[in-house]
């Protein structure tokens, strides 16, 4: 694979890293060594959801089975994230190398790539990526000449369904079925992939591992907050000069990322992607963390000249269709979510039906059986909230009184 | 459809079953390898799929349904999506859609007489930093002006 | 039912629930949980709902179905977990730990009732214009959450055509909740696989391959899917209307036969608990209604004993004897016509294996229109024949081009036990309050052996009763207990069973046509298997398919739907498991009961052989009437 000159700055997943590094590490790591490293770290998933990534991996190793999967999740389809498509393009040893990890954690032989259908043309060079690994013994039996350590990667597809990065309906997705989220528990570290304790992780979440492996764990946290360890890929995006994908500490603010992307006139920023929620000017000095606001990478930022309830439309209108369709409240609910901003725009609506509508936001949080039903709500909740004189009242370019 | 037709489409098929096996899981390359050749997978070829997994016909076609690149009716030969999430929306891609809706004369949704061209929304494909963005089949296309649009268009139809 | 978690149920739709153990007086083979701060122990992996129902808590659930594996989609069994962020669908949850539950906290109560008024708005249709009124359980939700206003809007006008092709299933997309019942039902209970939901997000809905019309794909019409839908999507083709035109009609005779599900499981329908039998209330019910003769459906089933029986006989002596190899065996039997169609569309390379025989309902059609004419002097033009049925395949079956030997269409119509407790009720008559009476001549009254057709191993049972006997010449009763043939009966999925033919006597006169003795069957140990519901049939062709045991039977009984005829898809709603068991007590009940129960000892069967069939079982005229053939439907939809 051609490699696109580094010029990327960062502490953590931009730091220096030889290929393979990672794998050879394990020579002389056991699995406890690794576990332990992880759990010094405080690595938490960053696909959003911050399940501590040591206590998933240890689930899965103690785990009975015959076979165990390893799954890099990348069917990155938040609006407004593009971190995992800059990772696999520039550092796709960061990521392989954290699979690898991960497999001999667990005591997995075989690992899965989920890409999204959107990022076809990234197969072949990582598949090229995977046949140098090969050649280079990173890849097939006895890894890095250990006896015994056998790990072996396939790319897989989707075929265009947002749905498919909720770890178990993308399992699903794999075993051939339609991307419906599956009950929970059980949980995939006990019955995943094809029913065997399977770790489904973030492609950053990945990507740190083979730092860590390297540098351990306590290098790791010195970067961040106490709850928050080591660094975030920021995919930024909208109005700002200096759009893309930066790395900062966590317990960064938004004002200082307005700042590194060169962003003027802000009015809005929306972190964490359409499931996300949307700040406005006097939220811009909350930090960027599990503790306040949480995201899986991605910052779309809007000026003053744009109409907000146009940009709930949008988020909504994403979610009636990437709705998995086979529980109620997301499947009916987003559709009224939707509705009722069409009433809002026809300035054909009563506070007391917004108010009905709030309430059904908060069940959907609570009742829906995965992630995106219990998280569509948020822009609707926060945007109603955060811009509720421009939504209602028309004062910022809005409504305007219709 | 004639026999030899449905001949060499089950052929097709038992390869793929040998490339990607007959497992369920099978499912989805082997759906995505007929949608890439043929542009959309036929009534027969779901039908060859479910009776060579062991699985029903009704799933197949229910898999095809659940899924935005996957599709029974057959599409124009190069496929067009233009992203419609915020970002790009915000960085003027109605004009881009409006652009090229006048140049092939259809719709957002439809395929044009030819069969050359099928114009579609994508939800975010990922290139929100350098948008609006677009994707002609498996490629990516960023910063799209209604002017580049229309050029990208005539490179392809070549 | 045995086959809740099978391999090809949809993985999302699968219990991924704790395997329970064995034994939970082990230690670790519990577990303390509080349930609204009450404390109880529960076996491992036990699921909230479980435990709530087995404290006496209710929780309302609307995708869940005992006989059906766990979806998890419609969320109105959401509880409170404490500690947990989001509500837990008590349906799919397995309880591992000591949890602490709330089962009605408010946020568990907005929830549910936000839950039900989005399906409520888009749920097309009123109450009072539909099949399901007062048994519905969309609509028993609304009334428990006390629904007064639709609170989120109510869909205005029809969104999906209603789909009215198929003889037997209504589709009404309009009603439906996506609970998805129906395709765990076709996929995984039945296995035949037309029902899956379509499309993603809003546009969500349950269809079939390629949306096409139910009558031009593989349905089999077994009405199984009818049986668990929660609201009127799902509903069995109603000729009722066309009935009462007939019986309003002065120049229309029209006949009823009733079958033995439907006497057993009727007075559901009028608030009789499940297994009460009303066999002699119905008869006058129907006569007051206007039907001019009530018959036995038995009768036609003694009568289907004596020509599938004979067949048998022949078929064995042609295999066993002449080792011809068109002599196939193992004899499938016929009487269910969602089996057949299933055996026509998945294996009709197995259609030979088909019993020739007719259905009781289409040989008593083909009688009607020709001996019962004769008898009492009617122009068969002006018979019109009805059959009550728990069946909704049964419809299909009466259209199907080849039931129309009588030179007529021997069976006008079928009649499902719920579309006739309308009609019932539709006349005023209160069926339990309706004094007994017995069934008319010239086909009187049958045997117990026609009357267990009605439960999965009946038709097995009966056959055994009459060829054993015809053969040994012993009484079955000297052989079996009380004549009741325990190996073949009750709900396993499949069941097999030997019976060594240790003596032979004599040949009835009735076969002396076709055997010189029974020499041959001497020491031959009888093969026979059961099986009830087309998944469980499918695993019976594989096994035979394979050379396995059940391809050494000699024969072999088919019902298409689960628990047999009284689980039939045009019975009461709701069903499961108890209840079909309290239906086969009421049938075996009532076997016991009559003074004949044997096939060939039906004093109107032998009447029948001695004055219109008079060449015997099995022949020319015998063939003409009773006996039909099958069609090679294969799968493949052009």
């Amino acid at each position: 694979m051609e490699k696109i000159k580094k010029r990327r700055e960062g502490k953590v997943i931009f730091s220096e890293y030889t290929r393979g590094a990672g794998i050879n590490k394990l020579k002389e790591f056991s699995r406890e060594d690794v576990l332990f490293e992880l759990k010094e770290s405080g690595l938490k998933g960053r696909g959003g959801a911050g399940f501590p990534t040591a206590t998933k991996w240890m689930l899965t190793a103690a785990a009975k089975s015959d076979k165990k999967f390893v799954i890099c999740n990348a069917d990155e389809g938040e609006p407004g994230t593009f971190k995992d498509r800059v990772l696999l393009t520039e550092y796709p040893e960061l990521v392989f190398d954290g699979m690898v990890i991960a497999g001999y954690t667990i005591g997995a032989k075989l690992g899965i790539v989920y890409l999204r259908g959107e990022y076809e043309y990234l197969m072949k060079p990582l598949q090229d990526y995977l046949q140098v690994m090969k050649e280079d013994n990173l890849l097939g039996n006895n890894i890095a000449g250990v006896t015994g350590f056998d790990f072996d990667i396939n790319i897989v597809m989707g075929s265009g369904a947002y749905v498919c990065g909720e770890e178990t309906a993308l399992i699903e997705s794999l075993e051939g079925h339609r991307g419906e989220a599956r009950n929970r528990p059980p949980f995939p570290v006990n019955t995943g992939y094809m029913g065997h304790p399977t770790t489904v992780n973030n492609v950053e979440t990945l990507a740190a591992v083979s730092h860590i492996v390297i540098k351990g764990g306590n290098w790791f946290k010195k970067v961040g907050t106490d709850k928050s360890t080591g660094s975030k890929l920021l995919s930024i995006s909208g109005d700002c000069n200096k759009p893309g994908v930066y790395e900062v500490p966590w317990g960064t603010t938004i004002q200082e990322v307005l700042k590194l992307v060169d962003a003027k006139d802000t009015k809005a920023v929306q972190v964490g992607g359409a499931s996300g929620i949307c700040l406005n000017k006097t939220q811009f000095d909350r930090t960027i963390s599990y503790e306040d606001v949480a995201t899986g990478g991605s910052i779309m930022i809007f000026n003053e000249n744009r109409d907000m309830l146009h940009i709930l439309k949008n988020f909504m209108e994403f979610f009636v269709e990437e709705s998995c369709g086979q529980c109620t409240p997301c499947r009916i609910g987003n559709v009224k979510m939707l509705e009722g901003i069409e009433m809002i725009e026809r300035n054909d609506y009563t506070f007391s039906y917004i108010n009905k509508l709030k309430g059904l936001a908060e069940t959907m949080k609570v009742a829906s059986k995965c992630g995106l039903g219990q998280s569509s709500p948020n822009p609707f909740l926060s945007i109603i909230e955060n811009f509720r004189e421009e939504i209602f009242n028309g004062s910022h370019g809005g409504r305007n009184g219709k | 459809m004639l026999v030899e037709e449905k001949n060499a489409v089950t052929e097709e098929i038992e390869n793929l079953v040998k490339t990607y096996g007959s497992e369920r899981s099978a499912l989805m390359p082997i759906l995505q390898e007929i949608q890439k050749k043929h542009r959309h997978i036929s009534d027969y070829a779901q039908q060859e799929v479910a009776r060579l997994l062991d699985i029903h016909p009704v799933e197949v076609f229910s898999f095809i349904s659940f899924y935005s690149f996957l599709n029974t009716e057959p599409k124009g030969k190069n496929i067009i999506r233009i992203c419609r999430t915020i970002v790009c929306d915000t960085k003027n891609k109605s004009a881009v859609v409006a652009a090229i809706e006048r140049e092939l004369g259809i719709k957002v949704g439809e395929t044009t007489k030819d069969k050359k061209f099928t114009l579609e929304y994508a939800n975010c494909i990922g290139m929100c930093d350098q948008g609006p963005a677009m994707a002609v089949n498996d490629r990516v296309y960023t910063k799209v002006t209604p002017e580049k649009a229309i050029a990208i268009l005539s490179e392809v139809r070549g | 039912m045995e086959n809740k978690n099978e391999k090809r149920a949809p993985v999302s739709q699968k219990a991924h629930t704790v395997e329970k153990p064995k034994n939970p007086e082990y230690i670790g083979g519990t577990v303390s949980i509080e349930i609204n701060e009450k404390k109880i122990s529960v076996p491992m992996g036990t699921t909230i709902l479980e435990a709530c129902r087995e404290h006496g808590i209710h929780i309302p659930t609307l995708c869940h179905h005992d006989d059906l594996c766990v979806a998890g989609v419609c969320r109105i069994c959401v509880v409170e977990v404490e500690g947990m962020r989001t509500l837990q669908a008590s349906c799919a949850y397995p309880i591992t730990s000591p949890i602490k539950i709330k089962t009605s906290s408010p946020m568990v109560r907005k929830a549910r009732r936000n839950i039900i008024d989005l399906l409520i708005s888009e749920h097309y249709g009123e109450c009072y214009a539909c099949v399901r009124n007062n048994n519905c359980e969309l609509q028993s939700l609304a009334k428990e959450y006390g629904v007064d206003t639709f609170n989120f809007g109510h869909v205005q006008s029809p969104r999906f055509e209603v789909d009215l092709s198929s003889p037997s299933v209504v589709r009404d997309m309009n009603k439906c909740v996506l609970c998805k019942r129906c395709v765990r039902t076709c996929i995984d209970l039945q296995e035949v696989g037309v029902l899956e939901a379509i499309g993603r997000g809003d546009h969500t809905h349950i269809s079939t391959f390629l949306e096409k019309p139910l009558a031009d794909v593989i349905c089999i019409n077994c009405g199984q899917c009818i049986n668990r839908c929660p609201t009127g999507a799902l509903r069995a083709n109603d000729p009722s209307d066309e009935i009462w035109n007939a019986i309003d009609d002065p120049n229309k005779h029209v006949v009823i036969q009733t079958a033995p599900s439907p006497r057993a499981a009727i007075g559901e329908e009028f608030g009789l608990p499940p297994g009460t039998s009303v066999t002699g209330e119905l008869n006058t019910a129907l006569r007051r209604i206007g039907f001019d003769k009530v018959f036995d459906t038995n009768f036609t089933a003694d009568l289907t004993i004596i020509e599938e029986g004979t067949e048998l006989l022949i078929r064995l002596y042609n295999a066993l004897v002449k080792n011809d190899p068109t002599a196939i065996v193992p004899q499938f039997t016929s009487c269910s016509p969602g089996w057949v169609k299933y055996l026509e569309h998945f294996y009709p390379d197995f259609i030979d294996h088909l019993s020739s025989a007719k259905s009781p309902q289409q040989m008593f059609g083909a009688l009607i229109k020709t001996f019962y004419a004769q008898e009492v002097k009617v122009n068969p033009e002006d018979i019109v024949t009805v059959a009550v049925m728990p069946c909704s395949a049964k419809k299909f079956e009466c259209n199907r081009p080849e039931m129309q030997d009588s030179g007529f269409k021997d069976v006008d119509y079928g009649l499902t036990t719920r579309e006739l407790a309308k009609m019932i009720k539709e006349a005023g008559i209160n069926l339990p309050e309706m004094p007994k009476s017995e069934f008319d001549d010239p086909f009187g009254n049958a045997s117990g052996a026609g009357l267990i057709f009605g439960a999965t191993g009946g038709v097995m049972e009966a056959a055994l009763r009459t060829v054993l006997e015809l053969v040994t010449g012993n009484k079955v009763e000297d052989i079996f207990e009380n004549m009741n043939i325990v190996p073949v009966r009750g709900f396993e999925g499949i069941r097999y069973a030997e019976i060594p033919v240790e003596n032979v006597g004599p040949v009835p006169d009735l076969l002396k046509a076709y055997f010189k003795d029974w020499n041959w069957l001497k020491g031959v140990t009888l093969k026979v298997a059961v099986a009830h519901g087309t998944a469980n049939a499918k695993k019976v062709l594989e096994d035979i398919k394979a050379g396995g045991k059940l391809s050494q039977c000699h024969f072999i009984e088919f019902m298409g739907c689960p628990g047999g005829c009284l689980g039939g898809g045009g019975q009461p709603i709701p069903t499961n498991e108890e209840i079909r068991k309290k239906r086969a007590e009421a049938i075996y009940a009532e076997d016991q009961g009559l003074p004949i129960r044997k096939s060939h000892e039906n004093p109107h069967i032998l009447y029948i052989y001695e004055n219109f069939l008079t060449e015997g079982p099995c022949s020319h005229k015998s063939h003409k009437l009773l006996h039909t053939q099958y069609v090679k439907r294969g799968k493949y939809i052009a």
